[in-house]
């Protein structure tokens, strides 16, 4: 099964960059044959045989199936001139040249009605080389104007052209200290986008991203372990894959994100003793249509040189997925209320593993009383590159709100005071409504949420059977 | 006669694989332990029952492979065609893309009917290569979305197609903490419709064959492979060739027709669970020597106190004292009550073996004669190197306690209302839901009312 990633906007763009490029590198490392076959087939299609890849000794040339989007041409640019840059084929790219200001309107209602006929015509395009397309993702940021406006915009735009398919979106939430002072504006209106028309939302923090980088950083230079690292392990690096040149400074925290989104579609493109699709996802971890936030975690963060792995080291990749400092979102699930959870694993992992793992941790976490063994499991053979496995764990669980409620706060920080109101509302389409229904949208997500909290800790009441006359 | 098995979703295909593989090289293998002639009549007639030669030098399984992706149907063969010493034959296989993202609805309503046509075609291709067709055998798990709801469709379609033809169903229940977080619903939803067309359930769970694994088999690191291979043994035990008693000198030639004559009496009642011993790692096989009446006493203590394996099992537990109407709620606890039981022996001396334990009334319900109720079938030739083995296939209290736990978690999420717009979204609504509970929770109670 297929999955048409979109890219749009500067934040989406350079992940999606690195996506790419990890992609290939995952791909070289399990395919040794260097013959196109079902597992690439997810992501890139077969273009010309004749021409050998140089990225990857592939014996034919692997075009991403994917659509640039940015209404800057810069970050666009650079992946065009950069090793990349055959991966991917005009007619996948839109740009424009100004930008969206950081303005959410600017990006959803200008660019999006000026680019809409464009955007649905490469879009069928790409969706003609997919044989079956069941998932759409879409990789953005919620603090600027293009991602968060032309990407909600989009994400509005494939529900209307392609009902049937899956609309799974990775979005980047602005910290408080974000230098976009509208960004919670964006933000929020983003959110409504989401609420209403995403069939999942994966939550992403920088902070988390930035913590992990650091820990990582930490780690390799204290010296303290005998053992070198992998360098190729580490979730935060680009080694072995097309990249070459000076690291810059996102790259170590995009390819966390694009490690995400190699390891959520590993077990549709590899095989495994227990399949975990996308569609699985969303059907496991949406208990009810509007929560749709899924928490996420990787691990391990790196792998040690030597080979040998310990059980206990297994184990403690299970540990790590539940600790607060793994999430990729400022959260700590362990202390709020599950909904459900789902784990993926890759490599040398059995269903023993799995099982022993969950009921060493089950106790120490809180389930929602109508989902109390709520596990969604997955075991793919293919470990990711420099691995012997590794775990991706997906929550929905009510730790995401306190995110929200900053988000909120901050909103309403600006809001009551109508400040830089107006550069959204002279732009066209654009009213107070847009706002109030926002945050409206918002605060009623937030209000789900403390439901169900509320019920945490609760005493379990098993509702009453039917009684069957004898 | 020959069975046709039809292998649906991961589980369905992986355990399907697993049970051809055992077939084959019990077949092949030199540990028979009686005569030739013997051995030529067992190996003839397990390949006319789920093997077909045609020209083909390799025996080809006489399966059709469904799946809504490709990965698994693709392994599969060519594990089979590696192997050297059976196949499936290459057409006979129907495969998606999309999958069924585990939506029971999802496998039932849309890909069910979209896809009818090409399944039962294939079913029918197979059906008709058999000289005699002795019924369909089908492997799901009902956890998932295409073995589950997928399965429970085709096995509506091969009822109406196949209306004089036995239908045994070989469901897997999951893992009781989660696999699937939707598989309670899965599981009801499954349940309540094979109730209705099939023939019989036979059923394995997964909790009980990896305690097997990890406490017989000695097994560190369990791996899917490990649980498919133990359900496979078990599934080879009961279905291998063997002698029904009085039924002449021939290996038995309608297996599926007898199974279903001597434990389903009533159809109210079609859920069969298995037992099998004894069960090791096949490195303490020839340290290790049996005799029959210790075999039989720990089956038939397994059967009492509803015991999953040899070890472990509570010896505490009796049968109620014979002659006394004990009304059901006042029996002994734990105590399994049976209305059918099928004892299958294979190995060095079989017939001298003395079985009247089995045929203790007290170990029925009063309303079949305990002669009905009991039935063994024997081969003196050894099954997959053990040198005895004894199966017991049991309709009969066994499953009442995992299914009301399945009902139960699958009521307390259907109060919530959790997940129904999934379901509701492919066009199963909550009134199909109730009826499915009204129908399982009837089973429930038949079955404790025995």
């Amino acid at each position: 099964a297929v999955s048409l990633p979109f890219a749009v906007g500067q934040c989406g763009n350079q992940v999606g960059c690195r996506f790419w490029d990890l992609a290939l590198r995952e791909h070289a490392a399990v395919n040794k044959k260097g013959i196109y076959d079902e597992a690439l087939s997810s992501f890139f299609r077969n273009v010309d045989t004749r021409v050998v890849c140089l990225l990857t000794e592939f014996k034919f040339f692997p075009f991403s199936k994917a659509l640039l989007i940015d209404m800057e041409e810069g970050v666009v640019n650079e992946i065009l001139q950069g090793p990349l840059r055959d991966v991917f084929d005009g007619k996948q790219l839109i740009t424009d040249v100004s930008g969206s200001g950081n303005n959410w309107a600017v990006g959803h209602k200008i660019y999006g009605c000026q680019y809409r006929e464009n955007i649905v015509e490469k879009l069928r395009k790409a969706a003609e080389h997919c044989d079956c397309l069941q998932c759409f993702f879409i990789i953005h940021s919620m603090g600027g104007g293009t991602g968060s406006g032309l990407g909600t915009f989009v994400l509005n735009l494939l529900e209307e052209e392609f009902p049937e398919a899956y609309r799974f979106v990775t979005s980047v939430y602005p910290s408080g200290e974000d230098d976009v002072i509208t960004s919670p504006y964006n933000s929020v209106l983003a959110m409504k986008e989401l609420n209403e028309h995403a069939d999942c939302v994966l939550p992403i923090e920088n902070e988390s991203l930035f913590e992990i980088v650091n820990k990582i950083h930490q780690m390799i230079n204290s010296g303290k372990l005998g053992s070198t690292v992998k360098q190729n392990s580490l979730v935060t690096s680009s080694a072995g894959s097309a990249k070459t040149l000076q690291e810059k400074p996102f790259d170590a925290m995009n390819n966390i994100v694009a490690n995400l989104l190699l390891n959520l579609t590993s077990s549709a493109r590899f095989e495994g003793s227990l399949n975990m699709d996308l569609n699985e996802i969303s059907m496991n971890l949406v208990p009810f249509p509007r929560l749709h936030y899924l928490v996420s975690s990787l691990t391990p963060l790196y792998t040690l040189a030597d080979v040998n792995v310990p059980s206990r080291r297994l184990d403690q990749m299970f540990s790590d997925a539940f600790s607060r400092d793994h999430q990729l979102i400022q959260a700590d699930p362990k202390h709020s209320l599950y909904l459900a959870c789902a784990l993926l694993v890759r490599g040398n992992v059995q269903v023993s593993d799995l099982r022993r793992n969950i009921e060493r941790l089950k106790p120490s976490l809180h389930f929602v009383s109508w989902n109390q063994e709520g596990w969604k499991t997955g075991l793919c053979s293919v470990p990711p590159v420099g691995h012997s496995h590794s775990l991706l764990a997906l929550a929905n669980n009510t730790c995401v709100k306190p995110t929200f409620i900053e988000l909120k706060d901050r909103f309403m920080k600006l809001y009551k005071k109508k400040a830089h109101l107006h550069h959204y509302l002279q732009i066209d389409g654009m009213e107070q409504s847009c706002f109030s229904e926002a945050i409206s949208s918002l605060s009623d997500l937030i209000e789900e949420y403390n439901e169900l909290d509320a019920t945490k800790g609760g005493p379990r009441i098993d509702a009453s059977r039917l009684k069957i006359a004898v | 006669m020959s069975i046709v098995t039809v292998q649906l979703g991961q589980c369905g295909n992986q355990i399907g694989h697993e049970v051809f593989s055992a077939l084959c090289s019990d077949i092949r293998g030199t540990h028979g332990l009686c005569s030739k002639k013997e051995n030529e009549s067992y190996q003839d007639s397990c390949k006319e029952r789920f093997f077909c030669q045609e020209q083909s030098a390799v025996p080809i399984a006489r399966a059709v492979l469904v799946d809504m992706e490709p990965k698994v149907i693709s392994q599969t063969l060519s594990m089979a065609a590696r192997s050297g010493h059976w196949k499936y034959n290459s057409h006979s296989h129907f495969c998606q893309k999309q999958g069924s993202g585990n939506n029971w609805a999802n496998g039932y309503c849309v890909h069910g009917p979209r896809h009818k046509e090409a399944i039962m075609n294939l079913v029918q291709r197979e059906a008709e290569k058999c000289d005699r067709l002795g019924g369909f055998f089908t492997i799901m798990s009902m956890a998932g979305g295409t073995g589950s709801g997928l399965g429970a469709f085709v096995t509506q379609c091969l009822r109406d197609a196949f209306p004089t033809s036995f239908l045994l169903n070989h469901v897997i229940w999951p893992y009781g903490t989660g696999e699937v977080i939707v598989q309670n619903y899965n599981s009801v939803l499954t349940l309540s419709h094979l109730y209705h067309s099939a023939d019989a359930l036979l059923v394995h769970e997964n909790d009980v064959i990896h305690k097997i694994c990890s406490q017989l088999m000695n097994i560190k690191q369990i791996s899917f492979r490990d649980v498919n291979r133990v359900i496979a043994h078990q599934l080879g035990s009961v279905f291998q060739p063997t002698h029904t008693a009085g039924g002449g000198s021939g290996y038995s030639r309608n297996p599926l027709g007898d199974l279903l004559e001597t434990l389903v009496p009533h159809p109210e009642f079609h859920m069969l669970g298995l037992r099998n011993i004894p069960q090791m790692a096949e490195s303490s096989l020839p340290y290790s020597t049996f005799s029959w009446p210790g075999l039989l006493k720990h089956l038939r203590q397994m059967l009492i106190a509803n015991a999953p394996m040899e070890e472990g099992i509570d010896w505490q537990v009796r049968p109620p004292h014979p002659g006394s109407c004990i009304p059901s709620t006042n029996k002994p606890l734990h105590f399994n009550t049976s209305i059918a039981n099928l004892v299958i022996l294979r190995g060095k001396d079989v017939h001298g073996v003395d079985l009247g334990s089995f045929q203790d009334p007290s170990l029925y319900t009063s309303w079949l004669n305990p002669q009905d109720a009991f039935n063994a079938w024997k081969t003196p030739r050894a099954f997959n190197k053990y040198e005895k083995s004894a199966a017991l296939v049991s309709n009969s209290q066994f499953l009442l306690k995992p299914l009301d736990s399945i009902i139960g978690k699958a009521w307390n999420m259907f109060a919530s209302k959790a997940y129904l717009h999934q379901y509701t979204k492919f066009g199963i609504q909550e009134e199909d839901f109730l009826d499915c509970f009204t129908t399982l929770e009837q089973v429930v109670s038949s079955y404790t009312n025995l």
